[in-house]
């Protein structure tokens, strides 16, 4: 992974902020519903490449984490700063895990097995 | 980087599996059998993060912290993700296990039985620390079962409720069927939907 040295603190970028307003996992989905180049043109660097990142496809917050090379917490904070202003789609419907969701993980295990 | 396609579509959920276990019991190499992009090896978010804290301290020549943890994608259907997430090993990293845990459909813990003792945290945890469903699977190394499944649990001091199963951590298929599993399991620790909720949908 390229290495970047940045001249401030991660959490400067959140302005201090490690909450979000909504539970986002590490497999929580992120995608954009419609892009705005504009919009991303106007962004911070981090906050643009998670846009630009999740743009391409639907991303779990540790794939664009790790795709965009900046830190899960950091990554969070900055997805629901976008999420807030509907930039982003945060898919939270699976915060529970309910029995159809089990049936259709099963039923895919078992093509797969 | 892996940038896969995914069905993009606002409906698309993701579930998670955690893969636990000792060091070296196969954790990334189960993730890599059945993941459909190259694992992602998060050491590289955790080191890059804490190096651009550290860098900002001329003098401190601190060591980054390193977390070997992979995950892995697999599409289930047009609107399912299923991520898997290998946990780090190393017990400094346990803080991290609520975290990555959190919302998981349940716990795969993988035991080679040449190194039963490297297993022991993660189903301590699991069994103390989360309500997560888990099962406990016997990665069989060169294709064989060297101890009878009934041996493996009385050692692990497994209750008779936790499943106990075996694959060859290489095989696609068979982490597939270990998968199951899990999902078996947390399937029938989940109530079902009554007739009414199913009638509503």
């Amino acid at each position: 992974m390229q290495m970047r040295y940045w001249k401030v603190r991660p959490y400067v970028l959140t302005a201090g902020r490690t909450r979000t307003r909504q539970p986002l996992l590490v497999h929580t989905l992120v995608s954009v519903p419609h892009y705005d180049a504009v919009f991303a043109a106007g962004l911070l660097p981090e906050a643009r490449s998670l846009y630009e990142q999740a743009r391409r496809a639907a991303r779990s917050v540790a794939e664009l984490s790790a795709v965009c090379g900046i830190s899960l917490g950091v990554t969070r904070v900055v997805v629901d700063d976008l999420a807030a202003t509907d930039r982003l789609l945060v898919h939270s419907d699976h915060d529970n895990v309910d029995f159809r969701l089990l049936e259709r993980l099963r039923d895919g295990l078992r093509k797969l097995a | 980087m892996a940038s896969a396609n995914l069905p993009d579509s606002p409906l698309l959920t993701s579930a998670k599996i955690v893969i636990a276990g000792g060091f070296g019991v196969g954790k990334t190499t189960c993730v890599a059998s059945i993941s459909e992009i190259p694992p992602i090896n998060t050491e590289a978010w955790m080191t890059a993060a804490s190096e651009t804290v550290d860098r900002l301290d001329p003098g401190i020549d601190k060591t980054t912290t390193t977390v070997a943890m992979d995950f892995g994608r697999l599409t289930i259907g047009p609107d399912l993700v299923l991520y898997l997430f290998g946990t780090p090993g190393q017990p400094r990293f346990w803080p991290m296990w609520d975290d990555l845990c959190r919302g998981a459909v349940g716990a795969m813990v993988l035991a080679d039985t040449r190194d039963l003792a490297a297993s022991f945290p993660a189903v301590n945890y699991f069994e103390q620390d989360s309500d997560m469903p888990f099962v406990v699977c016997v990665n069989l190394f060169d294709g064989v079962l060297h101890h009878p499944l009934d041996d493996v649990r009385a050692a692990l001091a497994l209750p008779a409720h936790v499943p106990l199963t075996a694959c060859d951590a290489r095989d696609p298929s068979s982490v597939a069927r270990a998968l199951l599993t899990v999902v078996e399991h947390a399937m029938s620790r989940t109530p079902r939907p009554t007739a009414g909720a199913l009638a509503a949908r």
